[in-house]
Formats: C-alpha cells, sequence, structure tokens
C-alpha cells in the first residue's frame, strides 16, 4: 500500500538534518507545531528564533541573519507569508539575501479551516519577485530533498508545503529531486500534464483513467515554478503537442500562467488549465475542496479529452 | 575607529551639510530635511563610536549602522564620504543613472552601506537579526540603527520593538530622530504619537531623550547606549526638520524638495561654505 505523508513533516525532518550546519538557524512565528519547524526547536533551541505572531518582523530578522554569514530558515503558514509580502520584496529579494520560506498549509486542499486559510496565490505573489526561487513540492521525499538542496542556493527562496497526508512519490528515488528540474512520473506522447503539489497525484490517476480510454499522457511534476524547467517543457511541448497545467491555486499567475507564459513565446500549442477559478474557498475537506474547485483527476480527464479535440 | 573631539565632530556635521544641499541641488530632487536633522548624530557615530573599517567596507566583525529612513541618504552618502568609504566625487552620483548613491540607500551598491531601505519600518527588524547574528557568534560587535519619528506609524517597528526585548539584545541601539514632521505635514497633522519615550519604556527598552544636535549630549547619549548591555536602548533625539539652513527648518516643504539656485546660495553662505 502507497505510504501517506504530509510535505511539511518532510520540511521539518530536513530541517533537522541540516542543524549539522551551525549557521543553519530556524525563525518562528509561533506555527513551528504546524510547519513542522518545532523537531528543530526541541534539538537546538539557541538558534532557533521565536518572532511571536509577526510575520513581517520575522521577515527582516531573517534578512539581517542572512547578511550576517547564518542560512535562515522562517515557516508559517502560506497565507501569512502573505502579509510580509513587501519584506519579502524590498527586504529579502531586492538585496538577494538568502532568507528560505515556508509556507505551509497552501492551497484549497488545507481544507476546513475556510477560505482565510487557503492560499491560492502564494506561488503567483513570489514568482514576481527578481532573484526568488518558488517551489511546490508534491511529497514529503521531495519536499526533504529540495529543503536540503537550499543552503546552497546562495538566493532567496520561497516554498509551499500542504497541511494534510499525500501519496508519496519519491521513497528510494532521492537522487532524482533537484531544484529546477521537473521529473518525469510517468511518460506519455499525447498530453503532457504538467502538475506541481498536491495536484501530481491528481494527475497520476487521470493518467490512468485517460490510458483506459486509449490517451496516452506524460506527467510531469514540475516542483520548482521557478525557475521553470523550460528544457523539460519544449521537449514534452515537442513530443506531446498538448499542454495541461494542473495546481490547487489560482489559475491567475501561478504554474499554468508560468508555462503559457513561456509556451506562448516558443511553441504555442493547445493548453488547458486545471486551477482555482479566480474565487475563494470556504471549509470543507481536502477532497470537498478539490471537488468543489474543479481539481479532481475526472476534471483533468475531462479537459485532457477538450485537448485531444483541440488537437485535431 | 577614529575619534574625533566634539568641536571636529561639528566641523565634520558642517561639511556634511553642506554636502547634503549640494546633492540633492545637484539631483534636483532628493530629501535635504531628514538628512539635516539627522546627520549630527551621522557624525557622532562615524567620527567617534562605529569599529568599522573604510579599507574593508564588509569585514564581517564591524559595528553595523542601519539608516531605516533611508530616504534621508543624502546625510548617509555626505558620512561616508567623509569616513573614507566613498569619494567625495562619488557624492555627484546621487539619483544619478549607475551611480553608488542611489535615491535610498542600498547595501548592493553603495560601500558601508549596511542595509538596503526605502521602504519605511524596515530597519530595526533587520538590526534585530544581524544582533541575533552576533549574539550566536559571541561578538561584542554593535548594531544601530536609525530611524524617524513618522517612521514609527508603521506597525512592524513595533513587533521589532516587542521581540528585541523578548531576546534581551543588548547589543541593539536605536535612534529616533524626531524632528517632527513626515512627508505631507507635521506629525501632528498626520498622526499623533503622543509620548514616544513612554512607548518604547513601556516595550521594555531603555530610554533616554537627548537634544539631537547637541553634539556633547549625542557623544554622552552613545556612551549611555554602550552601558547598556541587558536589552534593547534607545535614544530619542530631539531633532529640528532642515536644521542648519534657515528656510528649510521646520518646513515640511523641504522634506523632499530640492533646494533651487538661488535657495543654494543662500544655503551655503549660511552654511558657511
Amino acid at each position: 500500500m502507497t505510504r501517506m505523508a504530509a510535505t511539511r513533516d518532510g520540511y521539518g525532518d530536513a530541517l533537522l538534518e541540516l542543524a549539522s550546519n551551525p549557521k543553519v538557524v530556524v525563525l518562528e512565528a509561533d506555527l513551528g507545531k504546524s510547519t513542522k519547524s518545532l523537531h528543530f526547536r526541541k534539538n537546538f533551541p539557541e538558534r532557533t528564533i521565536s518572532c511571536g505572531i509577526g510575520e513581517q518582523n520575522m521577515l527582516l530578522v531573517g534578512a539581517g541573519l542572512a547578511a550576517s554569514g547564518y542560512i535562515p530558515f522562517a515557516s508559517t503558514f502560506a497565507i501569512f507569508t502573505e502579509r510580509a509580502f513587501e519584506q519579502m520584496r524590498n527586504g529579502v529579494a531586492r538585496p538577494n539575501l538568502a532568507v528560505h520560506l515556508c509556507g505551509s498549509h497552501g492551497g484549497t486542499h488545507t481544507g476546513t479551516d475556510g477560505s482565510s486559510a487557503q492560499s491560492i496565490e502564494d506561488l503567483a505573489i513570489y514568482r514576481t519577485l527578481p532573484n526568488v526561487v518558488v517551489m511546490h513540492p508534491c511529497d514529503d521525499v521531495s519536499t526533504k530533498e529540495l529543503t536540503k538542496q537550499l543552503p546552497d542556493l546562495n538566493k532567496p527562496s520561497y516554498m509551499r508545503t500542504a497541511r494534510n497526508k499525500t501519496p508519496v512519490l519519491y521513497d528510494g528515488r532521492e537522487n532524482e529531486i533537484k531544484i529546477g528540474k521537473g521529473v518525469v512520473v510517468r511518460d506519455g506522447s499525447d498530453i503532457a500534464i504538467i502538475a506541481c503539489g498536491v495536484l501530481v497525484h491528481e494527475a497520476m490517476d487521470a493518467a490512468n483513467e485517460l490510458s483506459a480510454i486509449g490517451i496516452d499522457v506524460a506527467v510531469i511534476d514540475m516542483h520548482t515554478i521557478k525557475p521553470l524547467d523550460t528544457d523539460m517543457i519544449d521537449k514534452y511541448a515537442n513530443k506531446c503537442g498538448a499542454i495541461i497545467t494542473a495546481e490547487d491555486h489560482s489559475v491567475i499567475g501561478g504554474l499554468g500562467g508560468a508555462v503559457a507564459e513561456y509556451i506562448v513565446g516558443t511553441n504555442p500549442i493547445p493548453m488547458e488549465q486545471i486551477g482555482v477559478k479566480d474565487r475563494f474557498g470556504e471549509s470543507a475537506s481536502s477532497e470537498e475542496m478539490l471537488e468543489m474547485m474543479g481539481l479532481k483527476s475526472h476534471h483533468i480527464s475531462a479537459a485532457a479529452k477538450k485537448l485531444i479535440a483541440r488537437k485535431h | 575607529m577614529s575619534s574625533k573631539s566634539i568641536s571636529e565632530l561639528e566641523e565634520m556635521a558642517r561639511k556634511c551639510r553642506i554636502e547634503i544641499c549640494l546633492m540633492t541641488h545637484r539631483a534636483q530632487a532628493g530629501h535635504p530635511g531628514g538628512s539635516l536633522s539627522e546627520i549630527d548624530i551621522l557624525c557622532a557615530l562615524y567620527g567617534n563610536r562605529l569599529n568599522v573599517k573604510p579599507e574593508d567596507p564588509k569585514w564581517e566583525d564591524r559595528d553595523r549602522f542601519i539608516l531605516s529612513k533611508g530616504h534621508a541618504s543624502p546625510g548617509m552618502y555626505a558620512v561616508l564620504a567623509e569616513s573614507g568609504f566613498i569619494s567625495h566625487k562619488d557624492l555627484e552620483s546621487y539619483r544619478v543613472k549607475g551611480g553608488v548613491c542611489q535615491g535610498h540607500v542600498d547595501m548592493k551598491w553603495c560601500p558601508g552601506v549596511d542595509f538596503s531601505a526605502g521602504s519605511l519600518g524596515m530597519g530595526l527588524s533587520f538590526g534585530m537579526g544581524c544582533a541575533v547574528a552576533a549574539k550566536l557568534e559571541g561578538s561584542d560587535r554593535t548594531i544601530f540603527v536609525m530611524v524617524g519619528d513618522g517612521e514609527i506609524q508603521e506597525g512592524s517597528v513595533w513587533e521589532a520593538a516587542m521581540a528585541a526585548t523578548h531576546h534581551e539584545l543588548g547589543n541593539l541601539k536605536l535612534f529616533v530622530d524626531c524632528n517632527n514632521i513626515q512627508n505631507d505635514d507635521f506629525c501632528e497633522n498626520q498622526m499623533r504619537m503622543f509620548d514616544i519615550p513612554a512607548k518604547w519604556n513601556s516595550f521594555g527598552w531603555a530610554v533616554k531623550v537627548i537634544d539631537g544636535h547637541d553634539m556633547g549630549e549625542i557623544v554622552e547619549s552613545i556612551e549611555w547606549l554602550d552601558s547598556i548591555s541587558d536589552r534593547p536602548a534607545v535614544v530619542v533625539a530631539n531633532t529640528i526638520k532642515g536644521k542648519g539652513v534657515s528656510f528649510m527648518e521646520n518646513n515640511p516643504g523641504f522634506h523632499g524638495a530640492a533646494p533651487n539656485d538661488e535657495q543654494l546660495s543662500i544655503a551655503l553662505s549660511e552654511l558657511g561654505a
């Protein structure tokens, strides 16, 4: 049976492993229990800085630490990182200080907390900032691997993790995970589904559904939204001639926006976007939210059928 | 670190005031008022206190000075030129394409600048990060920050104020340049702040109030800041916006406006240029 885990646990595990580097410090804004930085705090309290419920201050304390030779990892809910957007823009990205920001509980998948907690715009806003690397991994293994690679990045980053458990894809495949490199999790030739986060699993289910009706679909885990793996997009745009993007995020400005911006100037093939259609969510379970927002595998399959028609 | 007498510091400030007028006149833009209010304190810090190396501006164990009110950059650039971080020729690059003297102080552009400012309310948090780093390293370097009085209307300043005392950052020192004027008008018309020293005191900071243009008082206040080691400390400096140039003094019009030719000539004459 497939192992289930939450990506936020991968983040917490990675911080513990990174602790052997004495320059790694953790910043919290009263949500360490949720983002999973609490394991680091428990073992390395002297290198864990509580910023209280004050995200704006936290981001800039991180900037000051980074400017002083430390490698700060700051986390809170994805939605609360957004109130510190200008600090991220002017205090972190602009001077290119390597503060690593993790926004947990991202997307509508976060569920019953309701619309105030469901960040559906975080990937879009951070993607607009020069110097910032933006990631949204799909399982705990890839989250851990990507997080462990951050100290060598020497640039700021934003990573979205999710609250709830999803199937683990990469057990034993850690060496396939590299910042900025998409992973072909299933090959195919009719359509390429480029997905991130929770929607990678829905895309895999859709690929199985479509296979049964003779549509051969590739699934690419685009865990790094910026810099975008354009080599991978070139290859699959040529090979499949049609793309679906899939994300638990607004259709405006996220992974779908990034892919569309790229292919319109290189290889403008038919494309469909699966994502939150410019609306807010509400309180419901993760599964109910994905269904309500049109993010389930059957929604992807329907888009695939439409796309096949557009191709011909 | 150099050690200048009170009269030498006063002379340094006079020269810097001249540069502030020249820079803003040349650019026909910029912020002379807040540069003139802060300049005596900056001269005391750079002339008499900061352990920095102009020949090695990125020296890791240097004291830090973070100008959070980054629009008052002409004052900062003038002091950096007087201290040897940049040349006086560099001052001509203020607000000019490719120049080290960007409109707002920027650590990526100008040697000796420790923080990229421009958006108010950010420097104290950044300084807190620098102070935490120094403490983690076991370094005795000191972090000085300057904010404006209008600036402390930004809520995030108080996040930092609260966090700095929670973490007992005795190596974090703050100057509030209280010149009573902000962009649009006098502070009392924009947002009354009532008792500023009491606010810092209530957040757990050690507080001292001084005349921010009395060089003797400024030097003593820096010694007082250095004597506090168990918590962050703040000097609330009462200053005059535009200090030293008669028509700029207490004039909200010179928060963000440059002198014209005639005004420059009056200013230079008043400053003994």
